[in-house]
C-alpha cells in the first residue's frame, strides 16, 4: 500500500491529537518517506512463521486474589487538573 | 576529586573513611554547578533530598550496615523517565507538566535500599523517542566533548552527565539504542539487559516489549555492579524474569581464551564512518590478542530491523501514549466536551516527533491495516531473533559498532526523522531480539576528538560473557580513562 | 407480513473477586468515590498489569459450567479508544483468543426447554463511573480494573420473555457457580442487545441494531417488546432499519438513537505487550473442575427424578443450595420425600424466613425431620400436632419425641377415648347434625373441629371423622 494512503485527519482524530495546517502537511510528507522506507518489509516471505508478541518466553505470569492497601483519596486527586466531591472532573459528557 | 572516580574506587574510599558519602555527592553538585549551564544534562535536582540521602548512607555505614554494599552512598542520577515518589516525573514532555509522582519505580527501591543516592531528574528525548536529546520540551543537552554536539538519545542527560563527571553512574532506558548509542557517543559504558531481566514497573512506557532500564557507568565493573543491584524478578510486572539478581562479577577477570566472538557481516555497511570502521577493526584485533577466536557469522534479516522497529514501537507507543489525556494528571487545556479537550491537550503537550510516531503507531494498527504492517512486523522480528540464537549456537558473543558515526552536529538531521532512526541501525536489533548488549568506548575520532563505541551483543541472560569480554578489552586499553575536555 | 426477531446477547458479570484484576485494590461495591484506587488502576505513568489468578479460575469455571471449550492457549489483548472512565484510553481485554468459547445454556422457557449457544466468555477489565453535572462530568475510578467477564450469546433467541428467562437462568447459574453474587442494582451485571428482524422464516439475518442501557431483566424484555415493534413499524412503513446503537431509555420506555460522532470505532486491538498468554494446565484445570457445581436446571430434574418431587418444590430446592443441601442430606432415608419436601419448603423454610435466621443457625439436627415424619407416618401424633412440634422443634431444638412425651401430644386413637368427646360435640351442635342428615355433607368437618378442641388437638381426625359419621347415621 502506497504512502498516500495516510489520511492523517483521520489517524490524527483517532488518536485524538489537534495537528495544526502545518504540522498535518509537514507530517504527513515525513511519514509518507518512512512509510516508503518501511515498506521494503514486504519483499520477505513470512510464511508459516508465528509473530512475537514478547521477547521473553513465560506463560501464566498471575498474582494472588489478595486485597492490598489503596491510595489515600487525597493522594489519589493530588495531580488532578480539575476536581471536586472527590471525583475526576471532566468537561460535560455527553451520551 | 570525587566525582571523577569510578564505583569501585568511590566506593573503596568511602570505606575506608577516606570522604564521606556527603562529601562525594558534594563534588557532584560542585561539578554540576560548573559544567551544566552549558551541558544542560539535569532538568532539576532536589539538592536537599540528596544531601539528606547521603546523610542517610553515612550514618548505615557508621551503624555498621555496609557490608555487600559497593552502592552505599554512590550518587546515581536518574533519566526523567523513571518514578521516584514525591519527584517530579516528567519524561522531558510539557503534557507531563506538575505531575509528581506518588510511587516509587522498583529500580529506585532498589537503589534506595542499596543506600545508593538517587538524586536529579536528567535529559532525555521527550518519551524516549528519539536519538538526540534534541527532542526534549525543555531544550537540548550537549556532548561534552563538544557542546555544539549532540549527545545521542534518547538517554542523552544520562550519558552527558557520567562522562562530564556530574554523577558517578546514572540510569537510562534502552528500547532501540537509547542507552548504548548515547554511551558510545559519550564515551562511556552503557549496558541494556536481556529483556525481563530488570522490572519495568515504574519506567514510563515508550514501547513495552523493547524498553529496559539500564546503566551508565565509567567502567564495565561498575555497570555490572550497578546491574546487580537493580535486576531480579518483580511480581509487579510481568514481563519480569523469574530470574534472581543477577551477579556477574565473578565473571569479571581474565583474559578470552576460549571465548568466541563473532562479527555479522550484514553490520559492514556503506554508511560507517571509517574511523568509526578502523577503531572498531582494532578493538576486534585487541580482542583477537586477548584470546578470542574471532568469525564472521551471518544474521541475515538486519536490514529490516529498523522498519520492523518503527512498526512495533510506534504501535505499542500509540497505546501507551494514550493514556495522557488531562483527566488525571498532567497539561490539561480545557474543551466543550471531553474529545475536544484530549484533542487540545494532546495537541499542546506533545512535541512533534512524539506526534509523529503516535499517528504512525496508530496508523499501522488501524483496521485494513494491521495485516500489513503489524503482523507482518511480528513475524519478522520472529526471524530477527532467530538469526541471534542461530548465531549465539556458534559464538558466545558478537562485537559491532554501536553507531554508524560519532556525534553529529545538533540540528543537523531534526528536519529529516527518517535519516535520524538509521542512527540506531548497529542497535535496534538487539531490542527486538530482547538480547543484551553494551557498548563501551573503542577510540576517538581525530578532529574533533569525539569518542567512538563498540558493542558487544549476548544471548538472553549472557550479560556475564559480556562483562568478561568488555572487561578484558577495556583494562588492555585506556579509553575509559579518557574525560572530556568541559571545565 | 410476519416478522421473526433474532437477539443475541452480551452480558457483563462483575467477578467476585476479593481484589481488582490487574491490582490488589479492593473490589468493592459502595465505597466512597476514588477510595479503591492505585498508580495501577489510575494509569499512571509507568504502572503495569499482573493477572489476578482467581478471575482466571473463574473465568474458566464459567466456561465449564456453560458447557465451553477451554482452548490450549489463551491471551490478553489491548482495545483502544478515548473515554474520560477508561484510565489508560484503552481497555485490556480478549479479543481472538479468550479463555473459553463454544458452549451453550440450557433453561426453561415458553412451558418448555430452550439451548442458546454461547459463542464466548472472556476476561477483561471495567471501567470507572461517569457521574454528570450541568457542566461537568466528574469519574470515580473505584469500578475500573474489577474483572468482568463478557458472555456472548449466538443470535439463537427468538423473544423478548426467552430473553428474560435466559437471564434468570445465566443469573442462577453464575450466582450458584460462585462466579459472580449478579445484583443488577449493585451494577455486577450490564447487558447490551442485538437484535434485527426478519420476514418469519427466511434465513438472513436483517440490520442489527445494539441496545445499551438497560438496568433490569424486566427492563431488557421491555426494551426489546419496544424495539421489535418499532423495527416492524419500519419495515412496513416501507421505510429502512439503520445499523446503528440505540439507548433504551427507561422513563419514557423507548429506544432512541445515541448521538456518536463516529458510528463505527475502529479498536486496533493488539496483542497485550505487558502480560504473558495463559496456557492452563491439567492440573490447573483439574482445581477449577472440582469446583463445578450442579446446575440449578439439571439439579431440579435429579429431584424430581429421585425423590419424585413436583416441579414447583424441586424448583425450590434447586434454587436454594442450602435449603436444597439439607434436604438431600435427609431425603435418602425419608419414607416419603415428597411429604419431606413439604415440610422443608413450606415450614423450615417459612419459620427461617419469619425469624430472620439462617439455616446453617438451626438448632435442631436434620435428622430430627425424619423423626417429626416418621411419628405422624405411625399414626403417634396427628398432621396438626405435628406442626406444633415442628414449632417447639424450632424454637428449642428439643427432640420431636421429647416434646410429645413431655407436652402430652400423643395422638388419641383409643376409641374409648374417643367415643365420649364425640357424643359431647354431637350434643352440643343439634343444627349442625340436623343439617348433616338434612345432606349437607360439609357440616361433618365442623363438628370434627369441635372434636379436635376439645381434645386439645390430639384425636386422630380420621378416626374421629369416622365415628362420628358412624354415629349420625
Amino acid at each position: 500500500m502506497a504512502a498516500a494512503d495516510l489520511d492523517i485527519q483521520y489517524v490524527a482524530h483517532l488518536a485524538r491529537l489537534d495537528l495544526t495546517p502545518d504540522e498535518e502537511a509537514r507530517f504527513s510528507a515525513q511519514l509518507g518517506r518512512i512509510l516508503d522506507y518501511i515498506a521494503q518489509l514486504r519483499e520477505l516471505s513470512v510464511d508459516g512463521i508465528e509473530p512475537t508478541a514478547h521477547a521473553v518466553p513465560l506463560v501464566n505470569v498471575t498474582r494472588p486474589d489478595e486485597v492490598r492497601p489503596s491510595m489515600p483519596t487525597r493522594a489519589a486527586l493530588r495531580n488532578a487538573p480539575a476536581q471536586a466531591n472527590d471525583l475526576f472532573l471532566v468537561p460535560k459528557i455527553v451520551e | 576529586m570525587w566525582n571523577t572516580l569510578t564505583i569501585s574506587d568511590l566506593a573503596a574510599r568511602l570505606g575506608r573513611r577516606e570522604v564521606s558519602a556527603r562529601e562525594a555527592l558534594q563534588a557532584c553538585l560542585d561539578r554540576i554547578d560548573q559544567v551544566d549551564g552549558r551541558l544542560h544534562a539535569f532538568l532539576s535536582l532536589d539538592r536537599a533530598d540528596a544531601l539528606a540521602q547521603a546523610d542517610e548512607a553515612d550514618a548505615r555505614r557508621a551503624r555498621g550496615e555496609s557490608a555487600d554494599q559497593p552502592l552505599l552512598g554512590i550518587p546515581i542520577a536518574l533519566k526523567d523517565i523513571l518514578a521516584v515518589r514525591g519527584q517530579p516525573l516528567g519524561c522531558a514532555s510539557k503534557i507531563l507538566h506538575g505531575f509528581i509522582s506518588p510511587y516509587d519505580a522498583t529500580v529506585v527501591e532498589k537503589l534506595k535500599a542499596a543506600g545508593a543516592v538517587v538524586f536529579g531528574r536528567v535529559n532525555m528525548d521527550e518519551f524516549a523517542m528519539g536519538s538526540s536529546t534534541e527532542n526534549s520540551a525543555f531544550g537540548r543537552t550537549g556532548n561534552p566533548w563538544d557542546l555544539d554536539r549532540i549527545p545521542g538519545g534518547s538517554s542523552g542527560g544520562s550519558a552527558a552527565a557520567v562522562a562530564a563527571d556530574e554523577c558517578l553512574a546514572a540510569l537510562g532506558s534502552d528500547t532501540g539504542g537509547s542507552i548504548r548509542q548515547p554511551a558510545a557517543l559519550c564515551g562511556c559504558v552503557g549496558l541494556k539487559p536481556t529483556y525481563g531481566l530488570v522490572s519495568r514497573y515504574g519506567l514510563v512506557a515508550f514501547a513495552s516489549s523493547l524498553d529496559q532500564i539500564g546503566p551508565f557507568t565509567r567502567s564495565v565493573r561498575d555497570a555490572a555492579l550497578v546491574l546487580h543491584a537493580i535486576s531480579g524478578h518483580d511480581p509487579r510486572d510481568s514481563t519480569s524474569l523469574p530470574e534472581p539478581a543477577i551477579d556477574c562479577a565473578a565473571a569479571i577477570h581474565g583474559d578470552l581464551r576460549g571465548i568466541k566472538l563473532g562479527l555479522p557481516r550484514e553490520y559492514r555497511i556503506e554508511g560507517i564512518d571509517p574511523e568509526v570502521k578502523s577503531a572498531v577493526d582494532a578493538a576486534v584485533r585487541q580482542l583477537e590478542s586477548l584470546g578470542a577466536e574471532i568469525l564472521e557469522v551471518s544474521l541475515p534479516h538486519t536490514q529490516y530491523a529498523v522498519a520492523t522497529y518503527y512498526i512495533i514501537a510506534t504501535a505499542e507507543a500509540s497505546a501507551n501514549l494514550a493514556r495522557y489525556d488531562g483527566v488525571r494528571y498532567g497539561l490539561r487545556i480545557d474543551g466543550d466536551d471531553p474529545i475536544e479537550m484530549y484533542a487540545r491537550t494532546r495537541g499542546a503537550g506533545f512535541g512533534p516527533e512524539v506526534k509523529r510516531r503516535i499517528i504512525l503507531g496508530t496508523y499501522v494498527l488501524s483496521s485494513g491495516y494491521y495485516d500489513a504492517y503489524y503482523l507482518r512486523a511480528q513475524k519478522v522480528r520472529t526471524l530477527i531473533r532467530q538469526d541471534f540464537l542461530r548465531a549465539f549456537e556458534q559464538v558466545d558473543a558478537l562485537v559491532t559498532p554501536t553507531t554508524p558515526t560519532a556525534a553529529f552536529r545538533a540540528g543537523e538531521k531534526v528536519d529529516n526523522p527518517l535519516q535520524m532512526y538509521l542512527c540506531d541501525i548497529f542497535t535496534i536489533p538487539c531490542n527486538l531480539a530482547g538480547i543484551c548488549g553494551l557498548s563501551l568506548p573503542c577510540g576517538f575520532t581525530r578532529e574533533p576528538r569525539l569518542p567512538i563505541g563498540l558493542q558487544i551483543l549476548g544471548p538472553p541472560m549472557g550479560e556475564r560473557t559480556l562483562f568478561k569480554v568488555a572487561h578484558a578489552y577495556e583494562q588492555a586499553t585506556s579509553w575509559h580513562r579518557q574525560k572530556p575536555p568541559i571545565q | 407480513m410476519e416478522y421473526e426477531v433474532v437477539i443475541g446477547l452480551e452480558t457483563h458479570v462483575q467477578l467476585r473477586t476479593r481484589s481488582k484484576m490487574w491490582c490488589g485494590c479492593a473490589n468493592e461495591f459502595g465505597a466512597p468515590p476514588n477510595a479503591n484506587v492505585c498508580p495501577v488502576c489510575l494509569g499512571l505513568p509507568g504502572v503495569l498489569p499482573v493477572a489476578n489468578e482467581e478471575a482466571l479460575r473463574l473465568t474458566v469455571l464459567t466456561g465449564f459450567l456453560l458447557h465451553c471449550a477451554v482452548p490450549e492457549l489463551a491471551k490478553f489483548d489491548r482495545k483502544n479508544y478515548f473515554y474520560p472512565d477508561m484510565p489508560k484510553n484503552y481497555q485490556i481485554t480478549q479479543y481472538d483468543r479468550p479463555s473459553t468459547a463454544n458452549g451453550w445454556v440450557e433453561f426453561e422457557t415458553g412451558g418448555g426447554r430452550a439451548r442458546v449457544r454461547i459463542a464466548r466468555a472472556h476476561l477483561e477489565e471495567d471501567v470507572g463511573k461517569n457521574f454528570h453535572y450541568d457542566r461537568y462530568s466528574g469519574v470515580d475510578f473505584n469500578r475500573a480494573g474489577v474483572p468482568l467477564l463478557e458472555i456472548v450469546t449466538e443470535p439463537d433467541l427468538r423473544s423478548a420473555e426467552m430473553v428474560y428467562d435466559y437471564l434468570n437462568a445465566l443469573k442462577d447459574i453464575l450466582r450458584q457457580g460462585g462466579i459472580s453474587d449478579c445484583d443488577m442494582e449493585k451494577g455486577m451485571v450490564r447487558c447490551d442487545v442485538n437484535v434485527s428482524i426478519r420476514p418469519a422464516g427466511a434465513s438472513e439475518l436483517g440490520r442489527k441494531v445494539e441496545i445499551k442501557n438497560m438496568n433490569s431483566f424486566s427492563g431488557v424484555r421491555k426494551a426489546l417488546e419496544y424495539e421489535y415493534a418499532r423495527q416492524v413499524e419500519v419495515l412496513c412503513g416501507g421505510g429502512q432499519l439503520a445499523q446503528e446503537t440505540r439507548r433504551w431509555d427507561d422513563a419514557a420506555e423507548i429506544t432512541e438513537s445515541m448521538r456518536t460522532k463516529e458510528q463505527a470505532h475502529d479498536y486496533r486491538y493488539f496483542p497485550e505487550p505487558d502480560l504473558m498468554p495463559f496456557a492452563p494446565t491439567d492440573a490447573w484445570l483439574g482445581e477449577v473442575q472440582a469446583r463445578v457445581i450442579e446446575l440449578p436446571l439439571a439439579r431440579k430434574e435429579r429431584l424430581m427424578r429421585q425423590y419424585g418431587l413436583p416441579a414447583a418444590d424441586a424448583e425450590t430446592l434447586a434454587g436454594d443450595a442450602a435449603l436444597g443441601a439439607f434436604f438431600e442430606g435427609i431425603a435418602p432415608r425419608a419414607k416419603q420425600p415428597r411429604i419431606l419436601a413439604n415440610w422443608v419448603i413450606n415450614n423450615l423454610r417459612a419459620r427461617l424466613a419469619e425469624t430472620s435466621t439462617s439455616i446453617q443457625a438451626v438448632k435442631f439436627p436434620p435428622a430430627a425431620m425424619l423423626e417429626l415424619l416418621e411419628l405422624v407416618d405411625t399414626g403417634r401424633i396427628s398432621g396438626r400436632i405435628a406442626q406444633e412440634v415442628f414449632a417447639e422443634m424450632f424454637a428449642t431444638g428439643d427432640a420431636p419425641e421429647h416434646i410429645v412425651a413431655r407436652k402430652g401430644l400423643v395422638q388419641v386413637s383409643d376409641a374409648a377415648a374417643l367415643e365420649p368427646l364425640c357424643d359431647a360435640a354431637i350434643a352440643a351442635h343439634p343444627r349442625t347434625v340436623a343439617d348433616y342428615r338434612a345432606g349437607k355433607t360439609a357440616a361433618l368437618n365442623f363438628l370434627k373441629g369441635q372434636v379436635m378442641k376439645l381434645s386439645h388437638g390430639k384425636a386422630n381426625p380420621n378416626l374421629v371423622g369416622e365415628m362420628l359419621q358412624r354415629k349420625l347415621q
